[in-house]
């Protein structure tokens, strides 16, 4: 096991994948500058800095994952997408299905996203639902170093354009990764946490929200389990259900806006499939219908905190449950 | 640099398929059978100057006005028929019908009625050829990226010929110029009289050609081509056409200039290459008569096939979606 920050291990999935296999390559505005180890190892062909165009750099990397490279562009700030939004949308996304399956389109947007820094809304957004909702892309959202190894390792060796999106307020978070880690597979949900009483479902940063509020409740003896999506295409919709039907609740939390966002989903997926199961309705804390603000109290009441998430839970469990 | 020529009776034989194609289409058209198309009547110099010019390794990427690039490249006037009616033996399932049909066994690799979105693509099949122009890897090859005056408006074409300056992509833009945008004139979208001039502020050479002329396209595009070949530079070729039938079908072309109409119905392409090789005494009247009866016979041929092609099975709806 090594410690290592959210960045590094991006930086090490990059650094693995790019010695596996030569058509891996990373392009983007001051990637040569600021990953300059890569730069050093790969060389100037691999590892290139482009001109400010986000749009050409997406298509850039449609075309050439079309046609025989793994390209990685890094977007810098998820807003920055809508500048890409054709290339990722109307072209990586579809070209495979318009062409009856003729190209594959191997590659990977990152961008970053998220409070936590102060920069306003044009460079916080989480958009991570508009491609959801887009066919032919994958969208995985990690919380863990760990997991952003294994995660990226399978999305720069996915067939399909797969979105990393990294909550910027988790880039310095350290943790444990194993040194041999292997590629954690897109689509599968972590437990964090067992529990018998509620569930809570999350992604990115609020997992830690929805972890700090399990500990809160279990002093008052309600028993959370914790669930971790990590892929939000492809969902793993049996890790929701299992964890319903052994809990009867539910409480979805994510930084995103509400209205058609990932809860919404998770929400109607178990009011479908596991309305038998439910004790109490779902619930679902999020950031509001409103631009992310820069000042730090306003950015820090735009995103669900832990104190929230105890008190949804508790309106839900109005008895603890007893051991 | 060595030019193979072009044999002017065979690029004419090619040109009156073309035709033959576009008005096979507008009668099916007619008839109910095929949805709105954007044909090329009028435009087919360019496509077998420029085509012919290019060798097997070569890629092409289009645009939705694609039929005479994809027929001079030597695709089934069948298939693509079948596919216009959504049949399951077209180059793409029936999935794209007429507006983006890409045939990569042929080198049409990617094709994009986003318009612009072929620009943006072009770069990444242009730096494919060069990472994976490597011995061992791949054979070298250039890039060959059709687009119309209108798309040179989007801010795509700039994007992508600078990237492909700066990253010395061996791509050969060609813009069929052919004086209108949809139900717009060029005039009232730009000053100039046409966008080869904006190249040179890029760094990119560029020539403009008599576009209804397919031998003085051919020679333009083998010059450029071996250019391309020789220093791993893009170029742009500018062909200055007429788009003789309406922006798609069907369309009266009311809002056309009557005068400026039958100043290029003058320069019909095929009429004046076949006048100039009958005053040279190069075509003879049953010449003529031979290429239109195999001609007639071949798109026969070609919608019999496509009326026998099945429609896809409705599993198709949501198969190929991801690789
Ligand atoms: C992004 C986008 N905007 C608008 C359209 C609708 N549209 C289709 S073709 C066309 C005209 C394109 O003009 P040009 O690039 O000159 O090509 P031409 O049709 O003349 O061959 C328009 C406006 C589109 N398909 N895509």
């Amino acid at each position: 096991m090594t410690t290592m920050t959210v960045n590094d291990a991006i930086s090490a999935a990059l650094a693995e994948e790019m010695r596996n296999d030569p058509t891996v390559m990373i392009f983007g505005e001051g990637v040569a500058t600021k990953r300059h180890d890569l730069l050093a190892e790969f060389g100037p062909a691999r590892v290139r800095n482009t001109p400010l165009a986000e749009g050409i750099i997406a298509g850039t990397a449609a075309g050439a994952a079309a046609t025989g490279l793994r390209p990685v562009v890094d977007l810098l700030f998820a807003p920055f997408l809508c500048y890409a939004m054709d290339e990722i949308v109307n072209s990586a996304g579809k070209l495979r299905y318009i062409s009856g399956g003729q190209f594959k389109f191997p590659m990977v947007v990152l961008a970053m996203t998220g409070a936590g820094w102060g920069v306003g809304a044009q460079h916080n957004h989480n958009v991570e639902s508009w491609f959801v909702h887009s066919p032919g892309l994958k969208i995985v959202m990690p919380s863990t170093p760990a997991d952003f190894k294994g995660l990226m390792k399978s999305a720069i060796r996915d067939d399909n354009p797969v979105l990393v999106f990294a909550d910027i307020a988790l880039g310095y978070s350290t943790g444990e990764v194993p040194e041999d880690a292997e590629a954690i597979p897109l689509g599968k949900a972590a437990v964090r946490r067992e529990g018998r009483d509620v569930t809570l479902v999350s992604y990115a940063k609020t997992v830690g929200t929805c972890m700090a509020a399990a500990d809160t409740l279990a002093t008052a003896g309600i028993d959370a389990e914790v669930i971790d999506l990590r892929s939000l295409k492809p969902l793993d919709e049996d890790a929701i259900l299992r964890s319903v039907a052994k809990t009867g609740r539910l409480v979805v939390v994510h930084e995103a806006s509400r209205l058609c966002g990932v809860g919404a989903e998770i929400a109607a997926l178990v009011a479908e499939k596991a309305f038998a199961n439910l004790r109490a309705p779902v619930l679902r804390l999020t950031g509001p219908d409103a631009p992310p603000p820069a000042s730090f109290p306003l950015e820090q009441a735009f995103v669900p905190q832990a104190d929230a998430v105890v008190a949804a839970v508790r309106s839900l469990v109005a008895e603890p449950a007893t051991a | 640099m060595t030019i193979r020529p072009l044999d002017p009776v065979q690029a004419l034989e090619r040109m009156m398929l073309i035709r033959a194609y576009e008005e096979t289409l507008i009668d099916l058209h007619g008839r109910g059978r095929a949805a709105g198309t954007c044909t090329s009547v009028g435009q087919e110099a360019p496509a077998v100057g420029v085509v012919s010019a290019l060798t097997a390794d070569d890629l092409i990427l289009t645009n939705h006005r694609s039929a005479g690039h994809l027929l001079a490249r030597g695709a089934d006037p069948g298939r693509m028929l079948a596919e216009v009616m959504g049949k399951q033996d077209g180059y793409c399932g029936g999935k794209s019908g007429s507006l983006h049909i890409s045939a990569k066994e042929l080198g049409i690799v990617l094709t994009s009625t986003i318009v612009g979105g072929e620009l943006a693509l072009a770069t990444g099949v242009g730096l494919s050829r060069t990472m994976l122009n490597q011995p061992g890897l791949n054979k070298p090859g250039i890039v060959a990226c059709f687009f119309g005056d209108g798309a040179a408006t989007e801010g795509r074409f700039q994007e992508s010929l600078n990237l492909a300056a700066v990253w010395k992509l061996p791509i050969l833009y060609v813009c069929e110029n052919n004086q209108w945008q949809a139900f717009v004139h060029r005039k009232e979208t730009m000053l100039a009289d046409g966008i080869a001039g904006q190249a040179a502020a890029l760094g990119v050479e560029s020539a403009v050609v008599d576009g209804n002329d397919p031998l003085a396209v051919f020679d333009a595009a083998s010059a450029a081509i071996d250019g391309i070949r020789r220093t791993g530079k893009p170029f742009l070729l500018e062909a200055m056409t007429y788009r003789l039938r309406g922006h798609f079908e069907p369309d009266d072309q009311g809002y056309v200039d009557k005068a400026e109409l039958a100043h290029w119905r003058d320069r019909d392409p095929i009429l004046c290459l076949r006048a100039r090789l009958e005053r040279e005494g190069r075509l003879t009247a049953d010449a003529v008569a031979a290429i239109e009866a195999r001609v007639r016979a071949t798109m026969e041929a070609a919608t019999a096939f496509a009326d026998a092609s099945p429609y896809p099975g409705l599993d198709a709806l949501t198969t190929d979606v991801y690789a």
